[in-house]
């Protein structure tokens, strides 16, 4: 079982109590009335489906009920850290390489096998 | 015989009225009826909030505060559970402090099942996922949380003894698992 920090709990709770909720730092348009169906279609659909670090909302539903956002790593399900809504995208450059270390991929693990 | 009918339908009964169960690790009880509200205010209110309540509303996480049978459970940074065992109108109590607030009148809603015993926690933790050691969750600790599928409200009211709120429509199955639980923990 995953244990994921609420940043307003303070502390690490059961993955069982969140709920994913779509990527992160994604900003509304405030001019949406003059967009092209194009720019709309971006904005409003069209998602990366990264492999590898992504920035996510998370909500602590069955807790404080906040929505907050999460760099998580896609491959290895690795929370690399949590922060509050409205906060800015985290610099990781310092969480990154001790992470990637101990991430095992499907390529590093499996794939060369014979 | 109009007045009668009238009075019949005003009876109120407990949605687990008469069950009790558990083990001797961890007895089950159903709750007397109380009133409870759901309470949202910014932190510019809390203060006159809890001047009307008469207790401090607590904001830390998974703290909560009570005063002759009357409880605030921290919920999340802008959200309470208030809870009065002498079914006092908590909703008038709080619109006599003058200030922005939401209010909505649950004590319908939820009931609330007591596990007392030794092995109360470990009843608990049966569906609950929680780390309900008194390090963790002491006494007065409260937090919203999940009892395998269903949402609910545990207070910790003295060291073996936890006060779990439910909606009503989900205690049946809380309390049937919480039964089960009781069991094992006895083991
Ligand atoms: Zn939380």
């Amino acid at each position: 079982m995953l244990l994921i920090y609420c940043p307003y709990c303070e502390e690490e709770r059961s993955e069982l109590e969140f709920r994913q909720a779509g990527d992160a730092h994604i900003a509304r348009p405030t001019n949406m009335t003059e967009m092209t169906d194009e720019d709309f279609e971006a904005f409003f659909f069209l998602r990366d489906n990264v492999k590898g670090l992504t920035f996510e909302r998370w909500r602590h539903l069955n807790g404080c009920g906040r929505f907050f956002n999460a760099a998580r790593d896609t491959v290895s399900d690795k929370f690399l850290t949590t922060y509050k809504a409205g906060l800015p995208r985290p610099d990781l450059s310092t969480l990154r390489p001790a992470t990637e270390a101990t991430v095992e991929t499907y390529e590093a693990t499996e794939s060369n096998a014979k | 015989m109009a007045d009668l009918i009238g009075a019949e339908l005003a009876t109120r009964t407990l949605p687990l009225s008469g069950f009790h169960g558990g083990s001797a690790a961890a007895a089950l009880s159903v709750a007397a009826p109380a009133t409870r509200i759901s309470l949202r205010a910014k932190p510019d209110a809390v203060a006159a909030l809890s001047g009307a309540l008469g207790l401090s509303l607590p904001t830390k996480a998974k703290t909560s505060a009570s005063s002759n049978g009357r409880h605030a459970l921290w919920l999340g940074p802008d959200e309470w559970l208030v809870i009065d065992e002498n079914e006092a109108d908590l909703i008038a109590a709080v619109a006599s402090s003058n200030m922005l607030h939401s209010a909505t009148d649950i004590s319908h809603r939820n009931t609330a099942i007591i596990v007392k015993g030794r092995g109360a926690a470990v009843a608990i933790n049966g569906g609950c996922p929680q780390d309900l050691s008194l390090a963790a969750f002491p006494v007065g600790a409260c937090s919203r949380t999940v009892l395998a599928k269903a949402e609910i409200v545990l207070l910790r009211t003295a060291e073996d003894t936890f006060r779990v709120e439910c909606w009503r429509s989900f205690s049946p199955y809380v309390s049937t698992l919480l039964a089960e639980a009781a069991e094992d923990a006895g083991n």
